[in-house]
């Protein structure tokens, strides 16, 4: 039997044949249009032409080549890849949700508004925060908004010269980027030697500059920043405030909330926590929370309580608002999957996830450290993840923890997050979440381990990897260098 | 072992510094610097009559996996930019002090009031762990 | 436990594998009196049963109105094996393409996403899509800023006629890098935008104008003469447009001599439910040169160690998880799973057919304008070509006409005097191919009666 992940499936643009169509799903022909020619285009767009039947086995066979949640154990650190119930995806398909415009008066979409309302209470309950707004159409939009308010909040009390944020030399790269975007400046902040903030560090960064600090707790090393309460002093004391990035928070879930560290502003990505799909790289959702000084400037639009029913508050409730970041409302669809999770798991539900996936966590780390392997902060708890350094495995076999990952392929488990955090060498950030079976785990260790045999017998094996997936490792360089961003006929 | 050559003056950022006979400076990275960055996809030199001060990110050095900035040594006016990196970044893989450099500078300031180090000095930086 | 597999047994073993006497102690590095035992706010759980029902009592609570608002989102038929395709587990549950051998699957759609998105804007390269038309619009204003090699200004020329709430969203995102967004008045007579609003900036220093096709009123701008005289500024055009009408419209590229350098709109029409306002997919493409100020992901096409075509995501060092503050942008996502419907559904639909949904749109919008102005009480307020949007004038004031509509089950159009008191009572109105003749008809009865009703009174 042909195996799918063998297959190499053609660009559909070479299935296409002149006057081929997928004929039902064409509307009735209209007559002419009325549109001037010099309006108009002279050929029609170069889209391929196939069956409905070829399409189908084209993106069938496509799917056929991911690896996915569905398919395989996939431990990527700092992306919590938890199984995505099916009923979340079924109920936010509804059609009374799914075929409602997004501009449709507000009496024709009571349902809808409860349930956002809904969620933005239990969010806002989650994270210890007094308001959120879920238009945020991902985590990095989520962060924008986030300092966005704090800038707004400076200006607003006429503190113009607070033109810098504090970002932790570990953390994820949309930090700084976020920044940037708001047009602050970007300090960064070594980390301790255990992965906790160096208060000494924070201190020599504080000043009368100081817009905020953004920090990720547990932090993207895996552990939890035993210092907070005294972080979130300091910087409060400067005239700072505190951002914390969402991306860890599955960890903490119901036993600990951001609002009681300290921090003023928080961005939750839904699609981690809250198991809404990643879809190969989105849609996310990455809802705020604020605390009560930032209430004024949450973004636009946020559902509010009218009487008996729900609407829609702008920029006339909110004038002080940050403004708009998405032509509607945001990811509807994705906040009613959010939804749905958050109503079966109820708040007892909450608590297990971060029970469970910690202890996931703290058994794959201790299996790991038993068969060999180095955690990067040795002594210290996991939470829901975990980082290996694999610096000695680099020395001693030449074997770097790139070859690890893309071996792991062959054995039929998905890497785990590789080269981050950049400080940490040669560095695999683990991640199993909740959902994940002891089973599954222990297969997964013996699976590291038979590499680390393979990298001492047969290192070329190693390097050589993955050998068993559509193809093998591919050419970044040349990618990059002659550039081939679009079908072509000559590019076949 | 990356190759230095003794003529060259070299910047802690790992660029180095020729000296030409009308006066001009031309600037590449280092065999060492291109050799940790790996192969280059993609170099931003500047466009000439850009006017630099010592230390201002003036040119972009792209490998698949890294982007590093590179810095003025002196401040100065670009007298050109090596178009042909547009086409061909692996010439600074292939000939880091030849065809692989970056940019010309008209210097404001005397290059020895620049704090470079000769080849020698480098070579201890770079063993260093630099 | 939903979502939980382990018994008993697991969790005794895992803790004795561990080292802990309880899973209380595996949170011993939280400091104590920082934690919290209960969530009040959240509800207990509901199982699968429970949760179904109240949702399906929800959504039927809001019914299936008969839709005729466009304004950013547009009603268009959905292939059945665009969503049975896309909610594949393979594909619905996966992520970001970084381990690429393990996701040739995802690379290969973004290929074909962007060959089709360069094909319908008649540029060279796409990326593989943003959240939405509004975010799009702001991070082609940003790439401008970064991709003009001599303005220094940051000064973008935006119409009044380019989407109200993509010109506030812009100006939420742009704002603190410094970008300056100017308005453009529009003509009263065709409702575009009129060449000499540009030709009023020369001289200065302008970085890019904006010019959507069809832009907000539904109205055909003049994409030719407005590039021309953009060029002239010595600005870069940033396009907006609907890829549905590029089925029919002159392509980006192909604008005025030379084309637009970036183009970018809203890819919902491709296939993504209306689903009362997102997840929808923000498309952006460019000519080559600007290739790399472009911001988002890009797939590109290449070889494996064997010498096997195989695809990787490209360009990667002008993105955060490289670049840090120094990136185009902090996204880090597209919009995987709507780019994958997109894809599919402009498969299924090929040229002919995105070309026949098109005429389709043409045709019943013309039909609906000549049906609802066959009234007294309404008119059509420009003159000039249209593609499937037209602005009509009501005699009576717009809000008090589409609540009464709504309690027909019938969702009127988009009220204007918000955004252009200027224009009076002026609603805008949409049909898609979705539109029959019998629907055009119940709200032209509808809106006759209404209106009769507001004259008599």
């Amino acid at each position: 039997m042909e195996n799918a992940m063998q297959a190499r499936e053609p660009v559909i643009f070479e299935l296409s044949r002149p006057g081929r169509t997928a004929a039902a799903q064409q509307p009735p022909p209209a007559p002419a249009h009325d549109i001037p020619e010099r309006y108009c285009r002279q050929r029609p767009p170069a889209l391929p032409e196939v069956s409905e039947l070829q399409a189908v086995r084209h993106f069938t066979r496509l799917s056929q080549q991911n690896f996915s949640i569905d398919t395989r154990f996939y431990p990527l650190g700092s992306c919590t890849m938890k199984y995505n119930p099916k009923v979340c995806n079924a109920l936010a398909m509804l059609p009374g949700f799914l075929d409602r415009h997004p501009l449709a008066p507000a009496v024709t979409g009571q349902g809808l508004l409860t349930c956002l309302f809904e969620l933005q209470e239990m969010l806002g309950a989650v994270t210890g925060m007094a308001g959120v707004s879920l238009t945020p159409m991902a985590g990095a939009q989520g962060e924008f908004a986030g300092v966005a308010m704090i800038r707004a909040y400076h200006r607003g009390r006429g503190d113009l010269q607070r033109n810098e944020i504090i970002v932790p030399d570990a953390a994820h790269g949309t930090n700084p980027a976020t920044a940037t975007m708001c047009g602050m400046k970007v300090r960064e902040l070594a980390s301790g030697p255990d992965g906790d903030v160096d208060l000494a560090a924070l201190d020599a960064a504080l000043s009368p500059a100081t817009a905020g600090i953004m920090l990720t707790n547990p932090s993207t090393l895996g552990v939890f920043e035993r210092n907070i309460v005294e972080v979130a002093r300091r910087v409060h004391a400067a005239g700072g405030l505190l951002y914390y990035d969402g991306a860890n928070l599955n960890a903490i879930l119901g036993k600990v909330r951001p609002g009681d560290m300290g921090f003023d502003v928080i961005h939750v990505n839904l699609h981690k926590t809250f198991s809404t799909p990643h879809g190969g790289g989105g849609p996310g959702a990455g809802a705020v929370g604020v605390g009560e000084r930032l209430l004024p400037y949450l973004p636009v639009p946020v559902v509010g309580r009218d009487g008996a029913g729900y609407r829609w508050l702008d920029e006339r409730d909110l004038p002080q608002s940050i403004g708009r970041l998405s032509g509607f409302m945001g990811n509807t669809g994705i906040l009613l999957r959010a939804w749905v999770y958050l109503r079966i798991l109820g708040a007892d539900g909450l608590r297990r996830v971060a029970e469970f996936s910690t202890l996931n966590a703290n058994y794959l780390l201790a299996r790991l450290i038993e068969a060999g392997f180095d955690p990067a902060c040795p002594g210290r708890r996991a939470s829901h993840e975990f980082s290996l350094t694999l610096r000695r495995e680099a020395r001693e076999f030449g074997v770097t923890a790139m070859d690890f990952a893309k071996r792991l392929l062959d054995y039929g488990y998905h890497a785990p997050t590789t080269y981050f955090p950049l400080l940490v060498p040669e560095c695999l950030l683990i991640e199993p979440t909740e959902t994940e079976s002891r089973e599954e785990l222990d297969g997964f260790v013996e699976a590291l381990s038979a590499i680390r045999r393979e990298a001492g017998t047969d290192p070329e094996l190693v390097r050589g990897a993955p050998h068993t997936l559509p193809v093998r490792r591919l050419d970044d360089v040349r990618a990059a260098r002659q550039l081939d961003l679009a079908w072509r006929p000559a590019s076949q | 072992m990356s190759e230095i050559p003794a003529e060259l003056r070299y910047t802690k950022s790992h660029e180095w510094v020729r000296a030409l006979p009308d006066g001009s400076l031309m600037v590449g990275i280092t065999d060492h610097a291109q050799g940790a960055l790996g192969d280059l996809v993609f170099v931003e030199v500047p466009e000439a009559g850009r006017q630099l001060s010592a230390g201002d990110a003036c040119a972009v050095v792209e490998s698949v996996k890294a982007a590093s900035d590179i810095y003025a040594p002196l401040g100065g006016e670009v007298l050109a930019g090596n178009d042909s990196l547009a086409t061909q970044p692996e010439l600074v893989n292939q000939d880091p002090y030849g065809q692989g450099w970056i940019l010309r500078l008209r210097p404001d300031a005397d290059p020895d009031s620049a704090l470079l180090m000769d080849a020698a000095a480098y070579g201890e930086f770079v063993a260093a762990g630099h | 436990m939903p979502y939980i597999p382990h018994t008993a047994e697991d969790v005794r073993a895992m803790l004795g594998r561990i080292g802990a006497h309880s899973t209380a102690a595996l949170f011993d590095e939280i400091p104590p009196g920082l934690g919290v035992d209960t969530l009040p706010g959240v509800p207990p759980a509901l199982s699968e049963m429970e949760i179904t029902r109240l949702a399906m009592e929800r959504a039927s609570r809001d019914g299936r109105p008969l839709n005729f608002v466009g304004a950013g989102a547009y009603e268009h038929h959905i292939p059945a094996p665009v969503w049975a395709l896309a909610t594949r587990g393979e594909f619905y549950s996966a992520y970001t393409p970084y381990q690429a051998e393990a996701s040739q699957g995802t690379l290969q759609v973004m290929y074909e996403y962007q060959s089709m998105i360069a094909a319908l804007t008649g540029l060279d390269a796409s990326n593989a899509s943003l959240y939405d038309g509004a975010s799009a619009l702001a991070e082609a204003c940003l790439m401008a800023v970064r991709a003009h090699r001599r303005s220094r200004s940051a000064r973008i020329l935006v119409p009044r006629t380019v989407n109200p709430v993509w010109r506030r969203v812009a100006r939420a995102i742009t704002e603190g890098q410094g970008l300056v967004l100017e308005e453009l008045p529009w003509c009263p007579q065709s409702g575009t935008t009129a060449t000499e609003a540009l030709a009023a900036h020369a001289g200065e220093d302008i970085t890019a104008v904006v010019i959507q096709q069809p832009n907000f009123f539904g109205q055909l701008e003049d994409v030719d003469a407005l590039t021309r005289q953009a060029r002239a500024l010595g600005a870069l055009v940033i396009a907006v447009a609907n890829p549905v009408a590029l089925a029919l419209l002159k392509p980006p590229g192909e604008w005025g001599d030379g084309g637009a350098d970036i183009a970018c709109g809203e890819a919902q029409p491709l296939g993504i439910p209306l689903s009362s306002g997102g997840p929808y997919l923000g498309f952006m493409a460019t000519r080559m040169e600007h290739v790399r100020q472009m911001p988002g992901r890009i797939a590109g096409r290449t070889v494996d160690q064997a010498g096997r075509p195989g695809y990787t995501l490209t360009l990667q060092a002008r993105e955060q998880h490289i670049r840090r503050g120094k990136a185009t942008s902090n996204i880090c996502t597209n919009q995987g799973l709507l780019m994958t419907a997109a894809t599919i559904h402009l498969s299924l639909l090929g040229p002919a057919g995105l070309t026949r949904v098109a005429e389709a749109c043409v045709a019943r919008s013309r039909e609906l304008v000549a049906a609802l102005t066959a009234s007294a009480g309404a008119r059509t307020v420009f003159a000039g070509p249209r593609f499937h949007e037209a602005v009509l004038g009501l005699e009576v004031p717009v809000a008090p006409v589409l609540e009464a509509l709504a309690g027909q089950g019938i969702v009127g159009g988009w009220d204007l005097t918000g955004d252009y008191p200027e224009l009076g009572h002026a609603l805008l109105v949409c049909a898609t191919e979705t539109r029959t003749t019998a629907d055009i008809g119940t709200y032209a009865r509808a809106l006759e009666s209404l209106l009769d009703r507001a004259r008599a009174a």
